[in-house]
């Protein structure tokens, strides 16, 4: 290792990391010498390592300023919208106003205690920066910061998968993830900038709760373990991503215990993490006592318990020194354990002081519960089961180096490793049930397969070094002729062996560089678009921007009473009372499903019953969102079904084959009466017959949809149109007050 | 109660020993008021003789009540030679309170060039501007119909002089005007309405009208705008536009129809707007228009040696009562419009009013934000305005920059016209923020080498 005086700096970080990874990992305690300016060897590979973790630091940030490069500097999609809005108010009116507000702009007449149902950590976030940044004389808007904060923390996170990589392998390794994660499609898709979700500090918490608490266990230091009870904490207060740690941390630790790895480090670094964890956790208000109540964290508990048994029972061995008399012990100890255990669980489960496991947690456990159970949960489209083709799309060559990583985790088993190869199993499961986790699963991934890289590359180049150093041997004097020549007594095994080497190299840097075109590809084309604004290519191929939603939300922003109630379906309501200003009776949020309904049977029903639901609700505008003149797909009509299926399933009026007909869904001449006649198509197609949507087409072509729509003369008694967008993707109708009784 | 009863009759004791004014009278009278566009001008053209002994140096302009609080400038302008060598003369004109007015009317002072000698005559041509005067009648009006306004005024000009002949002619937008008062001898043709003449008319006559006539044209008003002129002597001038604009015209009523609206463009939204024009400085970059939900994408800037054209359209039409916000910015290079002055002071001189075309501002605020370490800022300005201190933080200030803060109601596009703002700086301070950031630097090098050499373990290793 010492022979190694020039490292190769030739271009890409990648090939850099290989040369890196050679020295050894103490890279805090290396002193700088001024004496000499020529650096050594160490400390040139200190410059290395700093720079190439410099250089993927600022690539992770950029690369994810294509939406702010193409679009602007803006919010997107939905929950953002809220987090935004929340955001704004904590700003202007300060923590204890943000922690006890009730807002009445959301879920009217209902309101949503906001404080008590959020997860404040993005916001807590993102506040402070921009108030360091005030405070450092930089007075930037609020949105930017907004904006600027999921790349931030993808930057900060490429240094702790570093550091985690250099925990469960070497400097190497950690430097590989760090690129990985950089411009690993799976993390890009939640944290370009503009999508301020909690999905972007929490990664970034998760994998540092993790790192803090493999450390802890190498180490079994008290102060490893408090951090990562710190992030535990920040990652309880970001995201409810949170109970995949509180449930993979003992899962964890039940395995060591099993295979027989049980330590004092394990010990002290668990019961720190758990306590603490559990302490802080619960001063998340959205958390509470659901910390120590609900089904989802007691398997938390109960490895906590089991490892107070286990530390008694080698106590009581270490003291007793008789094996007979331990072994009858033991039985009673554990048997008794059981019972206690299982008869609390059991007691706690049936008062209700335990609640049971929700319908989300059940949803991630089999993948077919949601959608017999709970259709709210399986209408959100990231909540469907993964397709083979984003895996593909989302970690690309990484998944065929995932298994060699993991095997290369089987051959050098270890505490860390162990939890690395945990971690990714699990997380690639929930992946396959649910396409927004792949997500959390992507850490593990890049981890995994820059084990696989590293240890590869690093495998052949040392083949292909020492092959090198034989003739060399002679010519340079002394430094490292050591090492190297007991190298060349492995050498003679295989006759090809260099060629194949360079071969392999050749290979794998090929497949690197494809990564990072086909990661830049897909941020560029498919995780960089707002969804706010929409744009297409024009005919002569110029680019042609739809902005209605901006347009419709502003006009009711400037157009309507401050007072009044919009009703829409719940996909919009976080934008509208963020960029119109206006309540809404349902939002994404979705904790009221009976609510929800209710909005669902009034779009799903005839005028004039929906108008009777509408004034109970004191709705003034109803908002849908139509994509037929434009060909935009993902509107209210293609949405309708699930409108009825979750009012339907409140209120069985509503049923779902009335709408279809032999079980297809329809709008043209063919549909149902039902589906022709009902508030939603009412809405979507008013006057939309007497409009030539397409050359050479009928009047009423429904472009999204590629049919002549079958009702063409819609009248309405109740609403009036009260304004269409340019392209008609939003349509606004005003709720008429009731006529004068005679 | 009585004190004020008290002060009134000295006041009048005193108007009525120097009422020299009533010595002048007006020979002849012509006023064309042009309605074409929600911005009402008057010009009035007024032959003054002096009729009495004394010389008078000033004149009288009167306007009823109801004129003079939507009179948002009143210029005169007095006119030697004849015909084709024809040359302006402006003169000051300021308002003033007359202690007889009869009915609360509104005077404005005139001075003369020179005083008027007995006998004299002098032609005078006066503009004055009105705002908010067109009153829609019906005042909500669906999406097909067409604006009608009223416009209310005299057929005789309100004088506190006697006029021996006076005209008045009213241009309407357009040939439908569905009823006028008729005040013999009064007729219409085409779009102008003409009144009078009329002969010897005693002061304060009043004859009202009412002409109700059809006027589509865009009834911009910008309810308010804050312009923020913001003095970096790096090298440009950034301008922030804070709008907040309303259709001020008959109130949309009903059904907002996109199949109308876009079908039959003609006959649908006649009254409603969405195109604005804005003119600009020349040499204008980075501009930028947005609201507070984000970037606004139709806009088109033409930029040119005299001016910038930046036509934009807000989010949505605008019909009757339909209120739109947004921010406009731009940047221009310092050296056109900063110059440093004899004295060594340094001064701004940039226009007035708002860039917007035929627009009337009910409320507008200009702030001149200084560069840090500015002192004793003065303005100078053809007219008045509230004018006020304050203090603004912005990138890396310390003690804050001064703003200069002018404000005026009632703007119309006729105030666009050149004012300046004078300060003392000295250069050194251009230097404070580089250095902050230098030193900053510098700091975290030192920290981070004192990391690296100082031992903070409390065990020896």
């Amino acid at each position: 290792m010492g022979g190694k005086q020039d490292p190769t700096a030739n271009g890409s970080p990648k090939s850099e990391s290989m040369g890196a990874k050679k020295a050894s990992p103490d890279l805090l305690n290396s002193s700088f010498s001024f004496k000499s300016l020529k650096l050594k060897t160490k400390q040139q590979e200190l410059l290395l390592r700093v720079s190439i973790l410099g250089l993927v630091y600022v690539l992770a940030f950029i690369a994810r300023l294509f939406s702010v490069l193409r679009y602007e500097s803006m919010i997107h999609e939905f929950d953002p919208y809220f987090n935004y809005r929340t955001t704004l108010y904590l700003t202007e009116k300060g923590f204890y106003e943000f922690w006890n507000w009730f807002d009445s702009e959301s879920w009217y007449p209902l309101g949503r205690i906001i404080g008590g149902t959020l997860y404040p950590g993005l916001m807590v976030t993102a506040a402070l920066i921009y108030w360091t940044l005030r405070f450092l004389r930089f007075f930037v808007h609020i949105r930017e910061v907004c904006v600027l904060t999921a790349p931030f923390f993808a930057s900060n996170t490429t240094i702790v998968a570093y550091f985690f990589g250099k925990e469960i392998w070497d400097t190497g390794a950690g430097l590989v993830a760090a690129a990985l994660i950089a411009i690993c499609p799976g993390y890009i898709s939640r944290s370009v900038a503009g999508s301020y979700d909690n999905e972007a500090v929490a990664i970034f918490a998760l994998l540092l709760t993790f790192y803090l608490f493999v450390k802890a266990v190498k180490t079994g230091s008290l102060s490893w373990a408090l951090g990562s009870a710190f992030g535990y904490f920040y990652m309880v207060s970001a995201w409810g991503g949170y109970v995949f740690i509180i449930n993979l941390v003992p899962l964890y630790v039940l395995v060591l215990l099993i295979t027989g790895r049980y330590s004092m480090r394990l010990y002290v670094a668990y019961n720190c993490m758990y306590i603490l964890g559990m302490l802080l956790a619960m001063q998340i208000r959205f958390v509470g006592f659901q910390h120590v109540q609900s089904g989802e964290h007691m398997g938390a508990m109960g490895v906590f318990l089991l490892m107070q048994v286990f530390y008694f029972l080698d106590w009581v061995k270490y003291q007793l020194n008789d094996t007979k008399l331990f072994q009858t012990f033991l039985r009673i100890t554990v048997t008794s354990a059981i019972l206690v255990g299982g008869i609390a669980l059991g007691v706690g489960t049936a008062s209700g002081y335990i609640s049971p496991w929700t319908g989300r947690f059940y949803s991630l456990l089999d993948p077919t519960y949601a959608k017999d159970h709970i259709p709210i949960i399986a209408s959100v489209s990231e909540h469907q089961p993964t397709a083979w083709s984003s895996f593909m799309f989302d970690y690309h060559i990484l998944l065929f180096l995932f298994p060699a990583g993991l095997y290369f985790c089987f051959k050098r088993l270890s505490d860390a490793t162990i939890f690395i190869v945990m971690y990714g199993l699990t997380s690639l499961y929930f992946a396959g049930v649910m396409v927004r986790l792949i997500l959390v699963a992507t850490p593990a991934v890049c981890l995994i397969s820059a084990i696989a890289v590293s240890a590869t590359v690093k495998n052949l180049t040392s083949l292909l070094r020492t092959k090198q150093k034989v003739p060399q041997t002679g010519s340079t004097k002394g430094v490292g002729s050591s090492k190297s020549s007991s190298k060349v007594t492995l050498d003679q095994s295989q006759p090809f062996q260099k060629n194949g080497a360079i071969a392999l190299l050749v290979g794998v840097f090929y497949l690197l560089s494809r990564y990072a075109i086909h990661c830049t590809w897909v941020t560029s084309e498919a995780y960089s678009s707002p969804s706010i604004v929409l744009a297409a290519r024009g005919a002569h191929g110029n680019r042609i921007i739809f902005d209605d939603y901006r347009e419709a939300y502003y006009w009711l922003r400037q157009n309507t009473p401050t007072d009044a109630k919009v009703m829409s379906w719940w996909d919009y309501g976080y934008q509208i009372t963020a960029m119109g200003n206006r309540t809404v009776i349902v939002d994404n949020n979705t904790w009221n499903n009976t609510h929800i309904a209710t909005v669902g049977r009034a779009m799903s029903s005839y005028e004039d019953e929906a108008y009777d639901i509408m004034r109970s609700l004191d709705v003034n505008y109803v908002l849908v969102v139509f994509g037929g003149v434009t060909g935009y797909s993902s509107d209210d009509i293609n949405k309708f079904l699930w409108m009825v299926r979750i009012g339907g399933g409140v209120y069985p009026v509503i049923k779902e084959p009335d709408y279809l007909v032999n079980g297809e869904f329809r709008v043209d001449k063919g549909a149902s009466p039902k589906m022709l006649n009902c508030l939603m198509y009412k809405l979507c197609y008013y006057r939309f017959g007497e409009l030539v949507t397409e050359y050479g087409k009928p009047t009423g072509y429904d472009r999204a949809r590629g049919v002549e729509i079958g009702n063409k003369d819609i009248k309405l008694e109740h609403l009036e149109e009260a304004y269409t967008t340019s392209n008609w993707i939003v349509r606004i109708y005003r709720v008429k007050p009731p006529t004068n009784r005679l | 109660m009585a004190a004020r009863i008290w002060i009134f009759s000295v006041a009048v004791a005193l108007f009525l020993s120097f009422s020299s004014g009533h010595d002048l009278q007006i020979v002849n009278a012509e006023r064309r008021i042009d309605l074409s566009s929600h911005i009402v001008n008057a010009f009035l053209t007024l032959k003054v003789e002096n009729i009495g002994k004394d010389p008078a140096a000033d004149m009288l302009l009167a306007f009823p009540p109801t004129q003079i609080k939507h009179l948002s400038m009143v210029q005169a302008m007095a006119i030697t030679g004849k015909k084709k060598k024809k040359t302006y003369l402006p003169l000051d004109v300021k308002p003033t309170e007359q202690p007889d007015a009869p009915n609360d009317t509104g005077y404005f002072l005139v001075s003369f060039a020179t005083p008027l000698t007995p006998g004299e005559t002098v032609t005078l041509e006066v503009l004055y501007i009105l705002t908010h005067s067109l009153e829609p009648f019906p005042s909500e009006i669906a999406q097909s119909e067409s604006q009608l306004v009223y416009y209310r005024d005299s057929a005789v000009i309100l004088s506190p002089y006697h006029i021996k002949q006076q005209t008045t002619f009213f241009k309407t937008p357009s040939a439908r005007v569905e009823s006028f008062t008729s005040v013999d001898p009064a007729n219409r043709a085409g779009k102008e309405i003409k009144y009078g003449p009329y002969e010897d008319r005693a002061p304060y006559s009043y004859a009202p009208v009412i002409v109700h006539f059809e006027n589509n044209s865009p009834f911009v008003v910008v309810e308010e705008l804050v312009r923020e002129i913001e003095i970096s002597h790096w090298g440009s001038l950034q301008i922030t536009e804070h709008y907040r604009l309303t259709h001020g015209g008959a109130r949309h009523k009903g059904v907002f129809s996109r199949v109308d609206y876009q079908s039959r463009r003609s006959i649908s939204g006649s009254s409603s707007f969405n195109a604005l024009l804005a003119v600009l400085p020349p040499k204008v970059n980075s501009v930028y228009y947005r609201d507070n939900i984000g970037n606004i994408s139709t806009s088109h800037l033409r930029t040119g040696f005299k001016k910038s054209e930046l036509e934009f359209e807000p989010r949505y039409p605008l019909f009757g009562g339909w209120r739109a916000t947004f921010i406009i910015g731009y940047r221009v290079p310092l050296e056109d419009y900063l110059f440093e002055a004899p004295d060594g002071r340094r001064y701004l001189n940039f226009t007035f009013g708002c860039p917007l075309v035929e627009t009337i501002v009910n409320k507008l605020t200009i702030k001149v934000v200084l560069p840090e370490g500015s002192k004793d800022p003065s303005t100078v300005l053809p007219f008045t305005v509230n004018q006020d201190l304050q203090v603004k933080y912005s990138y890396l200030d310390i003690v804050g920059r001064t703003v200069v803060v002018l404000q005026k109601d009632n703007v119309v596009p006729t105030h666009n016209v050149p004012f300046q703002v004078y300060y003392t700086f000295k250069p050194i301070y251009m230097l404070a923020e580089p250095f902050m950031l230098v030193s900053a630097f510098f700091f975290v090098f030192v920290a981070s080498l004192a990391y690296v050499h100082i031992d903070l373990n409390i065990v020896k290793k």
